[in-house]
Order: C-alpha cells, then sequence, then structure tokens
C-alpha cells in the first residue's frame, strides 16, 4: 500500500468510527434481533432495513464494491475498517445477509452485467431483501434432492413446489432458489437449476414458521405455477448445483467478496465473563465457583482459537496441508461453541434459568436462554453440524463417502 | 479477579519461520522414518549421533542464541517450526533439552557461563536441565534439592533430580537448587560426576531418554551458580519456553496421528465398507482434525508473541492446553479406530499415544494450565 492510500484508510477509519459512535443506536426500546435470521417483528425489520440503508449511504457497506453497482470502489481494507468500527461501536446487524453476502459476491464474481445492473445497488441499500430457496420440507441438508420443479415455457419458468426455512421470506423481494429442472438426468445433481426468482409474482405464498422460540422469523415458501423470468437463471440450465455449492462456499466464508458488515452478533466469553461476575453461587460471585472458572478458561480459550484460525487463513505457509481446512471448519467451530456457551450462561444464571423472555426477573430479559434455543438455527441451518462433519471429512481429510 | 482484559495473542509470521518450516518439515520426514524411530528406540543412546551432528551443521541448535554466543540470533519463534516437524515425525534426540539449557544459561546464566557455554551448546554439544523432584511438582520453584558452601570456592550439592532428559549424552546440567533458601540454578558439568549418580528410568514415550540424578555428594565450584539475583525469572522463563517448545512437538505429533489414522481409515475395510465412511468414525477425526488446527493456531501464536510481556504467558499457556486436549484425543481415537491392530505393539497409534502422555506430564497439562491461565485472565 502507498503512503497516500496509508493515510487515505486512516483517514476513513477515523471517519468512520466517528460515524458509528455518533449514529449506533443500542436500544430503540424493544429486542433487537442479534441475527438475520431472528427477525419476528415489522419493528424490528423496518428498524433493521433502515439502519442497513443509513450505513450504506454513508458509504460503511459496500465500500469495496464497484461504484456502478452501488459500491464505492475502493480496496477491501476500507471496508475491514468500516466493519471493524461497526462491532466497536456495538451497531445492530446487517439485515439483508443474504443480499450481502452470498447472492451479491455470486453476482460479483460470476452474474452477467444484466443482472450485476439490476440487482446489486438494491441488495447492499437494503432496498431489495433476499431470501434462500434451497432447503425443502422433506430435503433440509441434502440440498441435492430438491424436487420443487420449474419446467420452462417461453421467457419464463413455471414453478411448483415448496421451500423451507425462508429468513426473511415475508419481506423479501428475490430468491435465490434452486430447482428441478430436469427430473430424468441421471445424476440427480445434473437435474438442478439456479434462478434469481422474484417473490412478488402470482403464485408465490409464504406462510410464517413459529420458532422453537415461539417467536416468527422464517417462512415456508409454496410455489403453484408461478412465473419467474427466465432471464434470472444463473449460469446454464443444469448447472444449478454447482451454482448453489459455489454460494454455499460464500456462506460459509470460504470465498470473499461480501459486502461486509456483520449479520450475527454473538454473544462472546467476555459477556460470560461479566456475567458471571454479576450471577451469585452461595453468597459469591458465580465466577469464584472453581468448576465455573475452569469453564470459563475453556471457552476464552476457544474463542481465541477461532480468532487465531482466521488469522491464520491468511497465512498460506501456515495452510499448505488443508487449504481448505480452516475456512471449511469455521461454520462448525462457530456455531457449535455459540450453542455451547449460552448453554453455559443459562446455568451462570441459577435458578433464574427457569425465566423466560417477558418475565421481569429474567436475567438480562431472557436474552440467554432465547440464545441457547436460537443457537440451534446455526447448528442446523446451512447444513446441520453432522454434515458440516461430512464435509470436511470427505472434502478436507479425504475419507471415504 | 477483576482485571482488565487482556491481551490474549495473535497469529504473526516471519520469513525465517517460513524458511525453517519449509526445510524442516523436508529433513525430518526424510531423516526420521518411523522404522528408524523403532530401530532407536532399542537403542541405548537413543538417537542417531551422526543426525545430531547433522542437525548442529544445519544451524538449529543456535537458532534462538545471539549471534555474539555463536548463534543466529533469532528467538524461540523460529525454533518452533523445527520442533513441530521433530515431533511430527518423531525424531528423538537432545534438540529441545539442549536448547531449554542454552535459554536457561541466556536467561539467567553470568557472562561467564554465557561466553563458556553458548557456543559450544549452538554448534552440537549437548546440555540439559534436571528441575523434577520426587513429588513431580509442576511449580518449578517448590525444590528441596540443596547447594551449600563447602569450604573455599565450593558449593556442596544434594538430594535427587527425575526425569533428567539425555542426561547421559549431556555434556552439562542445569539443575534447581535451593541456595541460601532461594531458589537458585546451579551448571553441573557431567564429565565430573561419578557414573552412580545416573540411573535410566523406564519412561511412557520409548523414544525419550530420561534419568534419574543423585546429587549428593556432588561438589561443583562456587562459579557454577548462575546468577542468584535471576534464577525466579529464569524458571518462570524455563517453565514457558519448555511449554511452547511441548506444545510444538505436540501439534507436529497431532497431525502426524490423524494422518495415520486418516490413511487406515482410507484403505481398512469392514462389513463392505471402509471404515472411513462409517460415521462414528468420520466424525471423531474430523473433530480431531479440528482441534488440531485449533491448537496449530494457537502454537504459531504463541510463538510469534512469546517475548511479549504478559502476553507471551497467555499465548503459551493457551498453546500448552490445547494442544494436550488435541494430541490427548487424536492419539487415544487412533487406538480405538485401528481396532485390533490397534492394540498391538505394531500400530505406531501407541507411540504417539504414549508421547502425548509424556508432554501431559511435563512442565503442566491442560488442566494445569487453565488453573493459571484463569488466574491471569478471570
Amino acid at each position: 500500500m502507498s503512503e497516500t492510500d496509508a493515510k487515505d484508510l486512516a483517514a476513513y477509519a477515523e471517519a468512520a468510527d466517528a460515524w458509528f459512535k455518533e449514529n449506533v443506536v443500542r436500544d430503540p426500546g424493544f429486542m433487537l434481533p442479534l441475527t438475520f435470521m431472528e427477525v419476528g417483528t415489522d419493528q424490528q425489520f423496518h428498524f433493521l432495513r433502515d439502519w442497513q440503508h443509513k450505513v450504506w449511504e454513508a458509504g460503511y457497506l459496500g465500500a469495496a464494491w464497484p461504484t456502478q453497482y452501488g459500491g464505492r470502489g475502493l480496496a477491501q481494507a476500507f471496508q475491514n475498517e468500516a466493519t471493524k468500527a461497526m462491532r466497536r461501536h456495538g451497531g445492530p446487524i446487517m439485515l439483508n445477509a443474504i443480499g450481502i453476502n452470498w447472492t451479491g459476491p455470486l453476482l460479483l464474481d460470476i452474474g452477467s452485467e444484466a443482472h450485476k445492473q439490476k440487482y446489486l445497488k438494491g441488495i447492499v441499500s437494503a432496498d431489495d431483501i433476499w431470501c434462500q430457496g434451497f432447503s425443502e420440507p422433506e430435503h433440509g441438508s441434502d440440498l441435492g434432492a430438491a424436487q420443487t420443479r420449474a419446467v420452462r415455457d417461453g421467457d419464463s419458468y413455471v414453478v411448483n413446489g415448496s421451500k423451507i426455512w425462508t429468513t426473511l421470506g415475508r419481506y423479501a423481494k428475490y430468491m435465490i432458489l434452486l430447482c428441478r429442472t430436469d427430473p430424468g438426468a441421471a445424476r440427480k445433481y445434473d437435474g438442478l437449476s439456479f434462478i434469481l426468482a422474484p417473490m412478488t409474482v402470482e403464485g408465490v405464498r409464504t406462510v410464517p414458521i413459529r420458532k422453537l422460540t415461539g417467536e416468527h422469523g422464517f417462512t415456508q415458501t409454496f410455489f403453484t405455477d408461478a412465473r419467474v423470468p427466465a432471464e434470472g437463471l444463473m449460469g446454464k440450465e443444469g448447472e444449478g448445483w454447482k451454482v448453489a455449492m459455489r454460494t454455499l462456499e460464500y456462506e460459509r466464508g470460504a470465498r470473499g467478496g461480501q459486502a461486509g458488515g456483520y449479520v450475527a452478533v454473538q454473544s462472546d466469553a467476555w459477556d460470560i465473563l461479566k456475567l458471571a461476575r454479576r450471577m451469585d453461587r452461595a453468597g459469591a460471585p458465580a465466577l469464584e465457583d472453581p468448576a465455573v472458572r475452569d469453564r470459563m478458561v475453556e471457552f476464552m480459550i476457544e474463542i481465541q482459537s477461532m480468532a487465531l484460525c482466521r488469522q491464520r487463513i491468511a497465512v498460506p505457509a501456515l495452510t499448505t496441508d488443508h487449504p481448505l481446512g480452516l475456512p471449511l471448519s469455521s461454520k462448525l467451530m462457530a456455531t457449535e461453541f455459540n450453542r455451547r456457551v449460552n448453554d453455559f450462561a443459562v446455568s451462570l444464571t441459577g435458578a433464574r434459568g427457569a425465566y423466560y423472555v417477558g418475565d421481569e426477573n429474567a436475567v438480562d430479559d431472557g436474552i440467554w436462554t432465547r440464545a441457547y434455543l436460537n443457537a440451534f438455527s446455526g447448528t442446523i441451518g446451512g447444513g446441520t453440524s453432522q454434515i458440516q462433519h461430512n464435509i470436511i471429512g470427505e472434502n478436507v481429510l479425504g475419507l471415504p463417502k | 479477579m477483576n482485571a482488565p482484559v487482556r491481551e490474549l495473542g495473535r497469529i504473526g509470521f516471519s520469513e525465517e519461520q517460513g524458511s525453517l518450516l519449509e526445510v524442516a518439515t523436508e529433513f525430518c520426514r526424510a531423516k526420521s522414518p518411523v522404522a528408524k524411530v523403532r530401530a532407536l528406540i532399542e537403542d541405548d543412546l537413543g538417537h542417531d549421533p551422526a543426525l545430531w551432528t547433522e542437525i548442529a551443521e544445519l544451524g538449529w541448535l543456535g537458532v534462538a542464541i545471539p549471534e555474539d554466543f555463536g548463534g543466529a540470533g533469532l528467538s524461540l519463534a523460529e525454533v518452533v517450526p523445527i520442533m513441530e516437524q521433530m515431533g511430527r515425525r518423531l525424531l528423538g534426540g537432545p534438540f529441545a533439552s539442549t536448547t531449554l539449557a542454552a535459554q536457561a544459561i541466556l536467561s539467567g546464566g553470568t557472562e561467564a557461563q554465557k561466553q563458556a557455554w553458548l557456543p559450544k551448546l549452538a554448534t552440537g554439544t549437548v546440555g540439559t536441565l534436571a528441575l523434577v523432584e520426587a513429588e513431580g511438582d509442576w511449580a518449578l520453584d517448590t525444590i528441596r534439592c540443596t547447594a551449600v558452601q563447602a569450604g573455599a570456592g565450593r558449593l556442596k550439592l544434594s538430594g535427587n533430580k527425575y526425569l533428567v532428559c539425555d542426561a547421559a549424552a549431556a555434556s552439562v546440567v542445569i539443575a534447581s537448587v535451593l541456595h541460601e533458601g532461594a531458589p537458585a540454578l546451579v551448571l553441573i558439568e557431567t564429565a565430573n560426576l561419578p557414573e552412580s549418580a545416573l540411573r535410566r528410568e523406564t519412561v511412557i514415550d520409548e523414544t525419550r531418554r530420561a534419568f534419574a540424578l543423585d546429587l549428593n555428594g556432588i561438589e561443583v565450584p562456587a562459579d557454577a551458580l548462575l546468577d542468584p539475583a535471576r534464577a525466579r525469572t529464569t524458571l518462570a522463563h524455563i517453565h514457558l519456553a519448555a511449554n511452547l517448545l511441548a506444545a510444538a512437538e505436540m501439534c507436529g505429533g497431532t497431525q502426524a496421528v490423524i494422518d495415520y489414522t486418516i490413511d487406515y481409515a482410507r484403505t481398512r475395510k469392514q462389513f463392505g465398507q471402509l471404515i472411513g465412511a462409517y460415521q462414528g468414525v468420520k466424525h471423531p477425526l474430523v473433530d480431531a482434525y479440528v482441534g488440531y488446527e485449533q491448537a496449530r493456531s494457537h502454537l504459531y501464536a504463541a510463538a510469534h508473541c512469546f517475548g511479549e510481556q504478559g502476553t507471551g504467558e497467555i499465548a503459551t499457556r493457551m498453546a500448552k492446553a490445547t494442544a494436550d486436549g488435541a494430541y490427548a484425543f487424536a492419539s487415544d481415537r487412533a487406538i480405538q479406530f485401528h481396532g485390533g491392530f490397534g492394540f498391538t505393539y505394531d500400530c505406531d497409534a501407541q507411540l504417539y499415544r504414549r508421547r502425548a502422555i509424556w508432554h501431559a506430564s511435563q512442565y503442566g497439562d491442560a488442566g494445569y494450565h487453565k488453573k493459571k491461565l484463569a488466574e491471569l485472565l478471570l
């Protein structure tokens, strides 16, 4: 980096820091979702959509995307500084996760010029919310078996079937849809296509799903003779599996190009540490209990493990044996950690662990129990932890299928 | 108790670490095939003197010794990749012992001791440490052995040391003693030891040579004492340096035992299927692998931050704790997943499991370091 660039970067970082300090609203008077998968009310949705729009307008989201597609055309280092500032000031999450993290980078990498022109700006500005149509009621982790049918008819595909676990389904304008265009293909994977599908056409219906937390956040999406434009096809017909797998690499952090920011704030070991200082056991802080101390240190080591593994990805000489090992393991590490650490937090709250969101005596408004229950969205969604084990075992370690 | 959140360390990787890692990877692979490891188990000395000469000629013993004393003037961060690759190939010999003896002299020796010993240790003279006593206490300042004045310019030693690595090959042993009621370190030239002072011990890791050292009646010149004012600092430094090197050896071993087990899981068939296809085998192997990657990340963070006050200690303890967890799990499962063969002496899984037990037993296991970390962090 030249000296001018370094100066520009420092100035940008400083401006970002000041902006987030000035503009972050931590408590809007209602509970903010910790992840994009937990948006359950219109109030939450509108707040977060406005927030992402504001961050984008200020130049702190999509800073490294090209200017003609709604970005600022800066080096990735600039966006990284903005994201750091966002985190430093505890900014709420970016809402349009499937757009900014998965669809956006996918379009930038392999989308047509027309796709880029049409979709990217709306993604980063949060004007157009995106959802993902991969999983089906009968096929959770086995995406390759998707049965939602799309039949070419002139300039359209006629879609019939159903997708499940559609995060932001009732707010989304577009869906990345994995569907079956050739049921007769010899390999099930070769019969799939990947379509950028509007959710606003006739024949698309979303039905909210009530989560284990009691809240709403996902929908099931039903397609009944829904006509979606064929121009939304990504790759060629029959290449849907390849495109979907590439999309999952963005999701799992194995490929870059994301617009920046973060789409989930996870309680970390430091938050749990503060909790352990506040909670009492036998008249003393829970943190003085040797059993608690031991587990607390384990969580701290683990959170540091994840931070260091992320740093090590940038050192190719230290990843030569299994270059994909760390990126492909990160989802498993992070989601399983999150589940366990929240479970531990609930145990720290003693008898009050029995309360739930809404009771005046619940510790921290019940966020720990709720976060624990919500943590399963991480260990199940995007390929369960068990599927992650298979992926790492087969694709990294070369174990037989 | 309410200490502020501390800096826990970060990854950094120097050019020198990179080239040493590359060279050591190939060298150790070529020079230490498992057949040779097994042959050396049966050998009394336990290592190959010709290979030791080669290692000395590569300059690896002087990596962390200043140029003024005949070394390369780098740091323990650059020793880590060497140690890691030695651990990976179960390469036996007094490399860690000699490196640690040099660290002890460098940290706590007098100028004359540094001048006399560091250039030798940098070029192949073997040194070692005698720190462990009968109780096996990991706290290095729990010492019963003594050094007392015995006439003009002489010190008389008493007590017994155990688990003194490579003592038979060493020219110099640095032992911890109480001197005038305080911890001290004393340099003993093995040429002056009666033959009866050393007894070879039977240890779990058969690739290693360890000895009980009887100090009773041994006299050394008074100037054999390391700088008394620096004894505690030096013991603390040795403790961390030993754990850093152990973590490196353990990471290398963890990688190797996982690879060894994967090879078996990809070729061994049961009930008409390669056993690696069974999720009961596959998933724990992935857990072992993820544990290894985490431990290795901690290792290179500890290597990079080792010299930083506070952070170095945190990062090193985390590295040893994670390496212990990872090596123990990977080598334990390696035995299990080899089935009946795993129960035999011929299966290499036991070599790694025994090494993991050895390393856990020396300078503190995961539980010990977690307790220390709790004191530092909570």
